[in-house]
């Protein structure tokens, strides 16, 4: 029961992108399409999955004062490994993510987790927390991604939604659309919030 | 002139925050005051300089010989780590009041993913020493501009009546849009040639 | 919640738990490495080789690479033989002047001189804009065409070339590209 608790706290009451506003530059960066969002929260999610779970393992034999850089070390070699397996077997998708793979060891969220979770649950936990809060990490860069494609180049999934020689706002695939974007649905989220909250 | 140009190409035509996307979340953390991104800024420009240039020597004299260019994350990952630990310290010693201003922010920038991120991209661009120095201080000094406009922007929106729900992060994203708009009319000013 | 004790945090315990994570993850990650690398080359061989085939006709057997210094950038060559005679030339190009960085392209002439097809190796353009540069509609336009007549610059700098809708700079970038392949082919030739 706690268990799944862990995993579906990540969707919407601690969702890292819409409320607690972890990990902007890979959000930013890489929703230009649905696929790209989802490819780079599926990377992000394995890595905090076996980032959360070998340091839930470690959590006893690691001296607090030298936590940090053995988290970092573990997380660091979890991204050079899916770094590694993507360049080899999803070129295509490794050349259009691009800086923001090996960049995924900075990603706050899952250092964050490290520190917040993994260092002080079991196993079992840590790994239902990864994989929680790593889905909801994908299932916003999704929406985010998808919200961008159709209004960007009128297409979802690569499926043109729009006449062919249709253009769609180019604006929303481009940098300054990526910020619009994401001020825009968490303003949406958070007017949500207040709503239930008023009605409660 | 090659290296105006490419300063003017990094500081506005491929501003690291607003066309790359990276360090976002200093840009946004701190940008409520002017004078606390102007500390950011300096820490950031002494860190990355630093940083890249370490990153630099490491990976064409020790990683490249090996031939273990994979291990390029980890390695430089520690290195930022430790470097950031380690000017904490010499600055705590040398120059007190440097460190008060500049203290808080160092711990902040291990975590900052600019500094990984021009450490990784001089090398796939293949600069050399002296271009990947050059490509980031300029860099670092575009973060500086961006963040300066945008705390500016973000002072003033402090005394404005905002929708509840824009409040805080939406109200700061959008307005990095329209910042970002902005500096896209910069776009094609120069070619770097480099 | 659990029943040991945390490693309390001397020098020598910090140390060796720091030097135990590092050996594992070195070991770890280069097994990864040497599991993948394989793979990784064989990928990267795979679409460098089908891109050799769409852009030149023909062919049985594949030069060795050949290399022609044009504006300071070492351009490869590959020529591609039939039954001994060659059949066209593949040649590996660069533009820095593209909008998010450099288009890397190949392009194939055949045995006459004029350009059979070209194949896009890597570009940053932006996306829904100068990344249209790898749509037919665009890049087929210099198909067949001999480089002599057809002028390799966008329409409007006096060219023959349409621009990409919104992206002249990439379309610009691209037309470099081409008119470098074409001086690397002749010079080439010449000799």
């Amino acid at each position: 029961m706690s268990v799944l608790k862990e995993f579906t706290k990540g969707f919407i009451k601690e969702n890292p992108t819409f409320v607690l506003l972890l990990g902007m530059c890979p959000t930013l960066g890489t929703t230009t399409s649905a696929i790209n969002g989802m490819s780079m929260g599926l990377a992000a999610t394995v890595v905090l999955i076996c980032s959360n779970a070998v340091i839930s393992l470690l959590k006893n034999v690691i001296p607090d004062k030298v936590r940090i850089p053995a988290f970092i070390v573990v997380i660091a070699s979890f991204v050079t490994v899916v770094d590694l397996v993507m360049q080899a077997y999803l070129p295509d998708l490794y050349a259009t993510l691009g800086l923001f793979i090996p960049l995924i060891v900075v990603n706050c969220i899952i250092l964050g987790r490290a520190e917040a979770f993994a260092s002080k649950n079991g196993v079992l936990p840590s790994i239902a927390d990864g994989c929680g809060i790593g889905l909801g990490f994908t299932m916003s860069l999704t929406i985010l991604g998808a919200i961008r494609e159709i209004l960007g180049s009128g297409s979802i999934f690569n499926f043109k939604v729009i006449p062919e020689d249709a253009n769609g706002i180019l604006l929303f695939v481009m940098p300054p659309g990526a910020f619009l974007a994401l001020g825009l649905m968490i303003a949406l989220v958070n007017h949500i919030k207040n709503r239930k909250k008023a009605a409660a | 002139m090659e290296y105006v140009l490419v300063f003017i190409s990094a500081i506005l035509v491929n501003n690291i925050v607003l066309a790359q996307f990276l360090g976002i979340c200093p840009f946004l953390g701190v940008s409520n005051k002017i004078s606390t991104s102007v500390g950011m800024s300096a820490a950031l420009l002494f860190v990355m300089t630093l940083a890249t240039t370490v990153t630099w020597l490491l990976y064409t004299f020790v990683l490249v010989p090996m031939h273990i260019e994979f291990m390029q994350t980890v390695a430089y990952i520690l290195v930022i780590a430790a470097l950031v630990q380690m000017v904490e310290i010499v600055l705590k010693k040398v120059n007190q009041s440097l460190y008060q201003a500049l203290g808080v922010f160092l711990p902040l920038i291990t975590t900052n993913c600019a500094v990984l991120g021009i450490a990784i991209l001089v090398i796939q661009k293949n600069y050399g020493l002296l271009q990947s120095v050059t490509f980031t201080i300029a860099t670092a000094i575009g973060f500086f501009l961006a963040l300066i406009i945008f705390a500016g922007i973000r002072e003033r929106l402090e005394l404005y009546e905002t929708p509840k729900a824009m409040k805080g992060a939406p109200l700061a994203l959008v307005t990095a849009g329209l910042l970002s708009l902005a500096f896209m009319g910069f776009a094609g000013l120069v070619n770097a040639p480099w | 919640m659990s029943d040991k004790k945390k490693l309390e945090s001397t020098f020598l315990n910090m140390f060796i738990v720091l030097t135990v994570i590092s050996l594992v993850s070195a070991f770890a990650i280069g097994l990864a490495f040497y599991l993948t690398n394989d793979q990784a080359e064989k990928v990267k061989k795979e679409k460098f080789d089908n891109a050799v085939k769409s852009v030149v006709p023909d062919f049985d057997e594949l030069e060795e690479r050949r290399e022609v210094e044009i504006d300071g950038d070492k351009l490869a060559l590959y020529r591609a033989k039939k039954g001994g005679a060659v059949v066209g030339t593949a040649v590996e190009t660069v533009s820095h002047k593209g909008f998010g960085g450099d288009v890397l392209l190949l392009v194939g002439f055949d045995g006459n001189g004029n350009i059979h097809n070209s194949s896009i190796l890597s570009i940053k353009e932006t996306p829904g804009l100068g990344s249209n540069m790898d749509t037919p509609k665009f890049k087929d336009q210099i198909n067949g065409k001999n480089p002599d007549s057809f002028k390799l610059k966008v329409k409007k700098d006096g060219g023959d070339i349409d621009a990409i809708t919104a992206a002249t700079i990439s379309s610009r970038a691209f037309s470099d590209a081409v008119s470098k392949a074409v001086r690397a082919y002749k010079s080439a030739s010449a000799q």
